[in-house]
């Protein structure tokens, strides 16, 4: 197990190196710069700025000192967007909001989408199915600034003015309420899909028959017999999710102005603030293998039968 | 249980289980009647679809939509079974009655522990203390001859051959103390000495306990073995019922015979040949309105065709659906 772990971290830090090289030179190959803007500065003042960031020398060197620098622990500082300030900073202040709002989206997609798909399952074929497959296939096809944008119409302004449009730093947990129902619907769409399907084969398996032959009642026959056994796929699609929830949704944050990671990340790119679209980039690669690698470890907690060393290589 | 031995335990009366397919209605048991005492073990013969299984679920309520009882009853120690509501119900299951199944490999849950599985099924029933349970699952485990029953409570049954899956299987449907215990094939899926085995293990067990068996299988070999009585059922009927010996000394129903003389025998000479019954099972959703089993029966008659023969009672328990044991009268009719 931990040779397995340790085997995974390595796997994964190669990963990582793999990613940062990969944006470091797609993100120099978009055309514009950090220092452009609407009124450039004059070209003395950019030529001094790309020498005091090192950004005049040739780009491999630029990422061997990047690369270097990361390695002490330093994720280099912001060049424009908070001028001068560490990444790292910038990323300790951002994500804690975001993964508020991402982490009470997922708990409600969670909870909800197992519970739906379970009685969706249970109940298949029936009239609760088909109205629970209407729900989330809409669920899964709308975008979420559709969602968003609907929302808002109806509770924040255009039918009902019951519940704020925007998150600021002092908000009441009401603020909180649009962005995270909007953020986790998608996924609690597509979770109570991924376990309605794995339910309606785990629910016909030997097992169960043998589960109510023992006089087992409904409910503990579905949750303790039939889940267990059906959570693999969702395991799998939550785990990376989470990383990119927690992070911070691009949209929701955008539309709802919650001050998050996700939309600082997508302002970063617009920005050319190359440091940042590095730091949130490896923030966010190292935070999915990390959740893949738990999904893998949960495998083995779901289902015994997993043998995680013979799984590698 | 044993102070009951004898009394009637179960009663099935005119027993009628439909499937409702889009393609119509199949009546996978059209129509059966038996009667189980305490202590009595009871073969169930026939081939795949005879309705032997489908009947075995509908004591235990376990029938799968689309399918139903449709008609007769089903008493258990005097209690309309079939009346009963959901609450009853679970008590039956694993409580009054237990079932084995036929696949070993994939009836047991694979996520959870031998131990977790034995004991869930006592506290299901009976309220008694997780240690107490414990000690209860251990003694079950080594009445069913599970070597290191302290090791096995904590391994998963991936971890575990398909006989010894078995045996857990056993020992989880015998916690309760059932009044019956239905096994639906028990031995089919293991190799002949595994089959062997349990076979001597549920006789040895039968013997201890006294309980009722309902044994299902297609394996006459098996019924010679371990049954008092024996049914013998053909698309969804029971065609001959009678005595282990009456069964299989003197057969009657030209079924039965075909079964016997389809089987290998130790005592066969060499240059004896097995005969397999000709033709192929009735197709359920439109059965042919006499006896099912005329269009591959070789001295079937005009009457077979027409009309479902009567019972004939050829001794004290043996009975026998089939017009040629009324040949005189029929013939007597129609001429």
């Amino acid at each position: 197990m931990i040779k397995y772990i340790i085997k995974r971290v390595v796997m994964g830090l190669v990963a990582l190196f793999v990613v940062s090289i990969l944006t470091f030179f797609l993100m120099n190959l978009v055309p514009g710069g950090p220092f452009m803007s609407e009124k450039p500065p004059s070209p003395a003042v950019q030529a001094m700025m790309e020498e005091k960031y090192g950004l005049n020398k040739p780009l491999t060197e630029q990422y061997v000192t990047w690369l270097t620098d990361l390695l002490k622990g330093d994720f280099g500082v912001s060049y424009r967007m908070q001028k001068n300030r560490p990444v790292l900073t910038i990323i300790k202040e951002m994500f804690p909001t975001s993964a508020k709002v991402g982490a009470i989206a997922m708990g409600w997609a969670i909870v909800a989408g197992i519970a739906l798909g379970c009685v969706a399952a249970y109940k298949r074929g029936k009239l609760t199915d088909s109205i629970l497959r209407v729900v989330t296939t809409s669920g899964v096809a709308l975008p979420t600034f559709v969602t968003a944008s609907i929302l808002l119409v109806v509770f924040a302004g255009g039918v009902w003015n019951i519940l704020p449009s925007i998150v600021g730093t002092s908000s009441s947990w009401k603020a909180y309420i649009l962005p995270c129902f909007t953020l986790g619907l998608n996924p609690m769409c597509n979770i109570a899909r991924y376990t309605r399907s794995a339910m309606l084969d785990s629910l016909g398996q030997d097992y169960i028959r043998t589960a109510y032959a023992k006089g087992l009642a409904t409910p503990f026959i579905i949750f303790k017999h039939a889940l267990r056994n059906a959570l693999i796929p969702v395991v799998s699609y939550v785990g990376p999710l989470i990383a990119g929830i927690l992070s911070g949704g691009f949209v929701v944050e955008t539309v709802f102005n919650v001050p998050g990671l996700g939309r600082y990340f997508v302002q970063s790119i617009n920005n050319r603030d190359y440091p940042i679209i590095m730091g949130t980039t490896i923030f966010l690669s190292a935070f999915v293998i990390a959740m893949n690698l738990i999904v893998d470890i949960l495998y083995r907690v779901i289902d015994p039968r997993i043998d995680l060393s013979k799984g590698v290589e | 249980m044993s102070e009951k031995n004898g009394d009637l335990l179960l009663q099935v009366e005119d027993l009628k289980v439909s499937f409702f397919t889009p393609a119509g209605e199949v009546k996978a048991v059209g129509g059966i009647s038996y009667q189980l005492h305490h202590g009595e073990v009871m073969g169930i013969v026939g081939e795949s679809g005879s309705g032997k299984s489908v009947e075995a679920y509908s004591i235990m309520g376990l029938l799968q939509s689309p399918g139903r009882v449709v008609g007769g009853s089903i008493t258990l120690s005097g209690e309309d079974v079939l009346a009963y509501d959901k609450h009853q119900m679970r008590e039956l299951r694993g409580g009054k009655v237990s079932m084995i199944f036929q696949n070993p490999m994939t009836s047991l849950n694979p996520v959870y522990t031998v131990g977790n599985q034995i004991v869930e099924a006592l506290t299901t029933h009976k309220k008694v203390p997780r240690e107490e349970a414990r000690r209860r699952g251990l003694e079950m485990l080594e009445l069913v001859g599970i070597n290191n029953p302290e090791k096995r409570m904590k391994q998963y049954p991936h971890e575990l051959s398909g006989g010894m899956r078995q045996r857990i299987m056993i020992a989880l449907a015998l916690i309760c103390e059932p009044d019956l215990l239905i096994a639906d094939e028990p031995t089919t899926a293991l190799d002949v000495t595994i089959q062997a085995q349990i076979l001597e293990l549920m006789k040895d067990i039968q013997k201890k306990t006294h309980m009722a068996i309902i044994f299902i299988t297609h394996n006459l070999g098996v019924v010679a073995d371990i049954c008092d009585r024996v049914s013998v059922m053909y698309a969804g009927r029971i065609v001959e019922t009678g005595t282990v010996d009456e069964i299989f000394y003197t057969p009657t129903h030209p079924y039965t015979l075909g079964l016997l003389r389809s089987m290998p025998r130790v005592d066969a000479e060499s240059y004896e040949r097995l005969i397999p019954i000709q033709g192929t099972p009735v197709d359920m959703l439109n059965p042919p309105e006499g006896c099912p089993f005329a269009p591959r029966c070789e001295h079937a008659m005009k009457i077979c065709l027409n009309q479902y023969p009567p019972a004939t009672q050829l001794g004290e328990g043996h009975m026998v659906n089939c017009w040629l044991m009324q040949k005189d009268q029929v013939l007597e009719k129609e001429a």
